[in-house]
């Protein structure tokens, strides 16, 4: 196992590194002056030059890009063009905000979703099952900017039940895990699992189905085996790859949604990345876009160490 | 047996003061802002996001030596004196302007304002040696202040700024400069992301709090210098929701008590639900600036002039609903700069053909441009629908427009370069769509017409050139006859009106929208806003 655990980490690492030069790449080629978040739009030549020298955006890209990344490998990821604040701690008070909204529209999404794909996979072709069907395909479908717009102006503008944007009447800094705060995260989270919850629930339900068809369950069945332990065996042929689905989801979630944490104004690392592009703040957006990745490529790692764990032929092959 | 009147009137007052007592001695006024920015603008001094930003945190914490009067409504805002009481040009070298400056006044961590401290500030800024020296600030600001050669303290309250040719306009230079304190930057060990957070300037607010991206806390400076400008609420808590229909719900949910720029559709909801949207003249126009290049169409008159009388500006503003002004030039007629120009911008269909058939083209031998603009972004209103509003009416008189859309940020870039530059003309770009900010004769006028600042020099895009047009401006930088220097920018604007030199639309009337908890608020006919004038019920 830890051979295995060490292998995964080393695959990892050229990950990582493609990741910093692709995301450092694609900040570069993309158009625009990096320094239109810092300069009025009528500064002359000089001004602009001048900056450009002072944040080194003068040199070659090999040059700016292993600067970086010398600097990124101890902790530093710079400062932000835009504010002067060190991108280390803006990404991680951003991450901090996304991780809230995504680990519990993550538990949420999951367990509903699990639930209804379960159960749909079991009475396949059955009322509940195309009823859990349509809600997926419809999860998967509703572009999710559009239902948190939808759910703003139900419960925020008309009925008045619940806040329309922000991390709590304080910001974010002030949080506190009470009535008066979570009403800020219901329907954030309401719109963010949507999409995990329908695409949980039609993976689940089709490894459900296609599981229960396998000749060992009829041949549980045959030994006697009664419903429980033999749903305890689908469970274990079921997980690995839902866990997987799981784990990718998850990784979606913890990279934020531009658009959703722009609907709700949620400073989360969505609307930081959302910030950061439209100002070409590029040490902010290479920093943002490096530690979700890694947080992914970590997400990652975690589901394939889990996965031998639960499924004893993976750690044979 | 029934009690006693005078008892029961006594028994009633006991009630009456144990509510007052139980009420909090001094219940602190608060207006909730939503702004239309995804940031906090810089707070060490010179705000960063441009010119809407110093109502924020600009003219808020900070002051500048002359200032711009912007709590009035009814009129356009005219320079006041800020931290300088006083200023003029030297009686025998008029490239040397005096400033005397306030006495008394004090910065929010207690420190005296006096020369040496508009010297260090102007060092801040110009003076890349000195220890103080921000150049985040100074990108900032630089621009705004071209004028400035060299300067000196003359005494502890007369500082002496020398410009690099007589300008008598160099005053409106100075309400974008403002000024720090030293001894705060000192104290923070002379870092600019701690005084971020705890600055300290001579403003009529002070800052409480900075969440990054989520608020800013602004206190009432209660022992402000100018008593009549005490701030009429006790906190203003500054609150960046950069999408209008976010920032539209947060004012309907409570969330907010007023809004920057609601978003147009959510008008009618707004108003019905008893919110009030005000709205005034904004130095702003939203034009097509026309390159002026040889091979480009727009270099004859007849063309330019036909493109202006294309538009009905009354349909845009209804697509605006109503959240805008039609333009008549490149400043609005109230404008003290407006001149009596001969050219009268309307919507006249039949005499806009006449003149493309003089020109040569019509809707079936159209003439084919290029035309830059952007996907949206700030001042730039409703850019898409009104570009292809646009579009549509200059295709109605043959002319026909494709368009190269691109981010703002790119905008600028192409802007900043000219039309001579080859990302303009190599693409075949003749005309850019950007709005403009026209708050004083530099930026209204200057900029554009003056030959010396044809780009790279300055955004004198077109490449227009003028010998009369540069007289004028040469003349109204020499004179201190401030009525004559209106009749020379009045000119000098009715000629750009008179030759057509783009093509303006509108100007917005930069909206607000604001809760019945909001009781006072007076919005200037400027970028600059006073946030004292706010008062809650």
């Amino acid at each position: 196992m830890l051979v295995y655990l060490l292998k995964r980490l080393l695959y990892a690492l050229p990950i990582a590194l493609s990741v910093t030069l692709v995301c450092f790449l694609l900040v570069h080629i993309a158009p625009g002056d990096p320094l239109n978040a810092v300069v009025p739009a009528d500064a002359p030549a000089e001004v602009v030059n001048a900056l450009k020298a002072a944040y080194g955006f003068d040199k070659p890209l090999p040059v700016q890009y292993v600067r970086w990344l010398g600097r990124a490998l101890t902790g530093d990821l710079g400062t932000s063009v835009a504010t002067g604040r060190p991108v280390a701690d803006e990404v991680l008070s951003a991450v901090r905000n996304t991780i809230l909204l995504a680990v519990i529209a993550a538990i949420i999404g999951f367990a509903l979703g699990a639930l209804l794909g379960g159960v749909a996979g079991y009475r396949h072709r059955g009322i509940v099952d195309r009823l859990a069907t349509a809600l997926s395909v419809v999860g998967v479908s509703v572009p999710h900017y559009w239902l948190g717009m939808v759910l703003t102006i139900i419960f925020s503008t008309r009925l008045n039940w619940l806040p329309a944007m922000g991390a709590g009447p304080g910001g974010s800094k002030e949080w506190l895990w009470d009535g008066e705060h979570i009403r800020y995260l219901v329907l954030p989270v309401a719109t963010l699992m949507v999409i995990p919850l329908g695409i949980v629930t039609r993976t689940i339900r089709a490894l459900v189905a296609d599981t229960l068809s396998k000749d060992f369950v009829q041949a549980l069945r045959a030994k006697g085996l009664s419903d429980r332990a033999v749903f305890l065996h689908v469970v274990k042929n079921v997980a690995p790859t839902a866990l997987a689905v799981m784990g990718l989801q998850l990784g979606y979630l913890m990279g934020g949604s531009i658009l959703v944490e722009t609907v709700f104004a949620w400073p989360g690392s969505g609307f930081l990345l959302n910030t950061a592009i439209f100002q070409r703040d590029l040490p902010l957006l290479q920093g943002t876009i490096l530690i979700l990745c890694l947080i992914f490529v970590l997400l990652n790692l975690m589901v394939d160490v889990l996965q031998p764990l639960i499924d004893p032929r993976m750690r044979r092959s | 047996m029934p009690p006693h009147p005078s008892r029961m009137l006594r028994r009633l007052g006991g009630i009456g003061l144990l509510i007052l007592a139980s009420l909090p001695a001094n219940a602190e006024t608060v207006a909730r802002y939503g702004i239309s920015m995804a940031d906090i603008p810089l707070t060490t001094g010179q705000p960063d996001r441009g010119a809407g930003a110093y109502q924020f945190t600009g003219h808020t914490l900070y002051d500048p030596l002359v200032a711009w009067e912007a709590n009035v409504a009814d009129r356009p805002g005219k320079l006041v004196p800020g931290l300088a009481t006083e200023w003029k040009p030297d009686a025998k070298d008029a490239t040397k302007w005096l400033f005397t400056l306030r006495h008394g006044v004090k910065f929010h961590d207690g420190s005296a304002f006096n020369a040496d401290a508009v010297i260090w500030n102007l060092d801040k800024v110009l003076n890349d040696k000195s220890p103080q020296f921000d150049a985040k600030q100074s990108a900032q600001v630089r621009p705004r202040i071209p004028s400035i050669a060299s300067y000196r303290k003359i005494s502890d309250d007369t500082v002496e700024i020398t410009v690099k040719e007589v300008d008598t306009l160099f005053p409106y230079q100075l309400p974008w400069f403002l000024i720090s304190s030293p001894a705060q930057f000192e104290a923070l060990g002379r870092d600019w992301n701690k005084f971020a957070n705890q600055p300290s300037g001579t403003g009529p607010f002070k800052l409480d709090k900075l969440v990054p991206r989520e608020r800013a806390d602004l206190v009432r400076n209660p022992d402000y210098w100018d008593k009549t400008r005490l701030a009429k609420t006790d906190r203003i808590v500054l609150i960046p929701i950069p999408d209008a229909v976010t920032r539209t719900n947060a004012l309907l949910n409570g969330q907010v008590d007023l809004i920057e720029s609601p978003a147009p559709d959510t008008l009618p909801q707004l108003k019905s639900a008893g919110f009030l949207v005000v709205s005034n003249v904004t130095p702003h126009v939203w034009p097509y600036h026309f390159s002026l290049l040889p091979g480009s169409p727009w270099t004859d008159i007849r063309v330019r002039k036909a493109a202006n009388l294309a538009i009905d500006r009354d349909a845009v503003v209804a697509l605006m609903n109503g959240l805008a002004k039609p333009a008549k030039g490149q400043l609005d007629p109230t404008s003290p700069w407006f001149g009596k120009p001969t050219f009268d911008i309307k919507y006249d269909l039949e005499t806009a053909k006449k003149l493309m058939k003089e020109a040569g083209y019509s809707k079936e031998k159209p003439l084919k441009t290029r035309v830059i603009i952007a996907q949206g972004g700030t001042g730039q209103m409703l850019s898409l629908p009104m570009n292809e509003f646009v579009q549509q009416s200059l295709a109605e008189i043959g002319i026909q427009v494709d368009f190269e859309v691109v981010e703002l940020e790119t905008l600028y870039l192409h802007w900043r370069n000219g039309a001579k530059a080859d990302m303009n003309l190599g693409k075949g770009i003749t005309a850019i769509n950007l709005g403009y900010v026209t708050s004083d004769p530099f930026y209204a006028l200057t900029r554009f017409v003056d030959s010396r600042y044809v780009a790279p020099n300055g955004v004198n895009w077109g490449n227009y050139a003028d010998a009369e047009v540069d007289d004028l401006l040469a003349k109204t930088r020499v004179t201190f006859d401030t009525r004559l220097q209106d009749q020379y920018l009045a000119k000098v604007h009715q000629k750009m009106v008179d030759e057509a030199l783009m093509l303006w639309v509108v100007h917005d009337v930069n909206p607000h929208g604001l809760s019945p908890k909001v009781k006072d608020f007076i919005q200037a006919q400027s970028w600059f806003q006073d946030l004292t004038t706010i008062g809650m019920r």
